[in-house]
């Protein structure tokens, strides 16, 4: 126990807020260290090849390539925060692909080649992914908010089922369908591919309904201590409820988006989407232990592994150690919060 | 301070229990215990371990319905199916574990569940900010300087005050104490036993359960003492001293007729 020493009574004239150190302020806000990780690393590939990295043509492709891993990984923010994880998002993507293809063959939809499409179809199979992905989340939600399950093997399970059924619904054959290619492909923004504005419009809805709602405050609460949220009157197991149901709506919503962008379903893959998922949160500085988090450091935990092996491949570099190096990076993040919780937790 | 007690001077109980009987399974924890706490003062709830303590206030915050007996606030018969009716009605209870959310910055903590906010779904928090900030200034809780700090970072009598703190903004009628200095040093006590005095001298009802006696002495204008599950005597400030209450908590003096059941 620390003995206090600060007066018990405030000087009249006493500042609301006092500037912080500035290394206090960095140890507070993890996304600072891992935004400057990735300012360095952009640097050092800007050095060694300024005329094919830092191009805006290839920060556009980047920035396509991570969109679908944007979109559930913001979901997965929310289920971190909270001090849970979801490992189906796999399965919510896979059988968003599912439910999205399967929805178009019942507009009639799933033949239509670009030019033959329309916004109804197109509404159609947003409704079918973003309809399994809720299915999903609610199953995940169910188990863990009131069964009580934790959510490691709650969400392994959900990730088995729902890869299976896929495969059930699917007979283990992918369907292939240009009907969505409009979205997956067209440029609502000239020179911009679409699958970046729709990233973008997913990360911010995320940020404010994590930042700036009081929704978000309450995942922040019960992730830090559900006893404290139960005790403010916050109904806890329905509030973990439509975290994971987000986790898989995200998931559901990003299927979709994968039929849009690569014309089929891809019943086999998706497979380390979850592990990427959580290795850009917990990158980003969102804690593991749940209470701590951001939005903006999930889309810095994104764009590491990116870069790296987007610089990789142009320095000529084998992009295999794209892989080793965001391990080590990733070891040391969770390290610097544990480090970060043990100078805070002084209490 | 207008000093009522309970021991015939008048005056109408802002929060009482008369003749609570609850029991569990086989153990009965409370058989017939009444408890009055005043509007502007410290009421000490003292006994020993298994005395009633934590049974009657879980009762008086709405945790528990009691068995049989009544609740009266401001001398009206009232029933908490939960702890929300109790809230409702300006009891606010702090928790020997605190109950803080320790990533939050303490405007959060303090207004968690209850959060001023803007086009319905999202929270202002620079007003909870500044509300929280002048609510601690006016209770000389200190802190204000650290508004942006996750409570975490704070030290337990820190803590204990923002706790505190946060049942003093709420609470309109009594705010409810179980042990909330246990777990803290001399000089954190110290602090936390002076901002329980400015909460009771803005007119609230303050319970407090401790089991330190001369620590309950000092703050207390009443003290009642629990043992098996009866109320078995009744001091106002002077009239007790440490050998007295311990001689009332062991069953060595009473001046309380033991009430039925």
């Amino acid at each position: 126990m620390s003995t206090d020493t600060r007066p018990v009574t405030v000087p009249t004239e006493e500042p609301e807020t006092r500037p912080d150190s500035p290394l206090r302020a960095v140890l507070r806000n993890p996304t600072v260290v891992t935004f400057a990780v990735l300012v360095v690393i952009i640097l050092g590939f800007t050095v060694a090849e300024p005329s094919l990295f830092f191009q805006g043509d290839n920060f556009l492709q980047i920035a396509q390539n991570v969109a679908i891993l944007t979109v559930v990984s913001v979901g997965t923010t929310f289920v971190i925060i909270t001090a849970g994880v979801d490992l189906s998002i796999p399965a919510g993507i896979v059988l968003g692909e599912v439910f999205t293809v399967k929805a178009l063959n019942m507009v009639g939809g799933l033949d239509a080649d670009a030019g033959q499409t329309n916004p109804g179809y197109i509404l159609a199979a947003l409704a079918g992914g973003l309809l399994a992905g809720l299915i999903i989340g609610l199953l995940n939600g169910v188990v863990v908010a009131y069964l009580k399950v934790p959510p490691l093997l709650a969400t392994l399970g959900t990730l088995g089922a729902g890869l299976g059924m896929s495969l059930v619904l699917q007979k283990g054959v992918n369907t292939a369908t240009y009907a969505l290619d409009p979205v997956g492909h067209g440029h609502w923004i000239p020179g911009v591919p679409n699958l970046i504005p729709i990233g973008v419009l997913v990360v911010v809805l995320g940020f404010v309904l994590l930042h700036l709602a009081v929704f978000g405050r309450h995942t922040y609460a019960i992730g830090s201590n559900p006893e404290s949220a139960r005790r403010a009157g916050i109904n806890v197991e329905r509030h973990l409820l439509k975290v994971y149901v987000i986790g898989g709506v995200t998931a559901g919503f990003a299927g979709f988006l994968s039929v849009s962008y690569f014309s089929t379903t891809s019943i086999g893959g998706h497979s380390t989407d979850n592990l990427q998922a959580i290795t850009a949160v917990a990158l980003g500085g969102t804690s593991l232990f749940g209470g701590v988090g951001s939005i903006i450091g999930t889309l810095i935990g994104v764009w590491i592994p990116a870069i790296l092996n987007n610089g990789l491949v142009i320095t000529g570099v084998q992009p295999y150690w794209q892989q080793v190096a965001v391990g080590f990076v990733l070891i040391a993040a969770v390290y610097f919060d544990h480090l970060r919780r043990r100078s805070r937790d002084r209490g | 301070m207008t000093t009522v007690d309970g021991n015939g001077n008048g005056g109408v109980p802002v929060l009482a229990a008369y003749r609570v009987v609850k029991t569990f399974g086989q153990v009965r924890a409370l058989r017939g215990a009444s408890f009055e706490a005043y509007p502007g003062e410290v009421t000490a709830l003292v006994g020993d371990n298994g005395a009633g303590k934590s049974t009657l206030i879980k009762i008086l915050s709405g945790v528990q319905p009691p068995d049989d007996g009544e609740l009266r606030m401001d001398g009206e018969v009232v029933h908490f199916a939960n702890p929300h009716d109790a809230k409702d009605r300006g009891i606010e209870t702090v928790y020997q574990d605190l109950a803080l959310a320790p990533d939050l910055d303490a405007p959060a903590n303090v207004f968690l569940g209850r959060e001023i906010r803007r086009w319905r779904y999202l929270h202002n928090h620079a007003e909870m900010r500044r509300r929280t900030a002048a609510a601690f200034r006016e209770l000389g809780v200190g802190l204000v300087q650290d508004m942006r700090a996750p409570v975490a970072a704070f030290s337990g009598g820190q803590k204990q005050s923002v706790a505190i703190a946060r049942a003093a903004m709420w609470a309109s009628k009594v705010i409810i104490m179980d042990e909330p200095t246990a777990a803290l040093g001399v000089i954190q006590t110290e602090k936390v036993l002076e901002l329980i005095k400015r909460v009771r001298d803005r007119g609230i009802a303050v319970i407090f359960i401790s089991h330190n006696l001369p620590e309950v002495l000092q703050v207390a204008d009443r003290i009642e003492v629990l043992r098996l599950g009866s109320r078995v005597a009744r001091f106002r400030r002077g009239e007790a001293d440490v050998d007295r209450l311990i001689a009332a908590i062991s069953g060595a003096f009473s001046n309380e007729e033991v009430e039925a059941a």
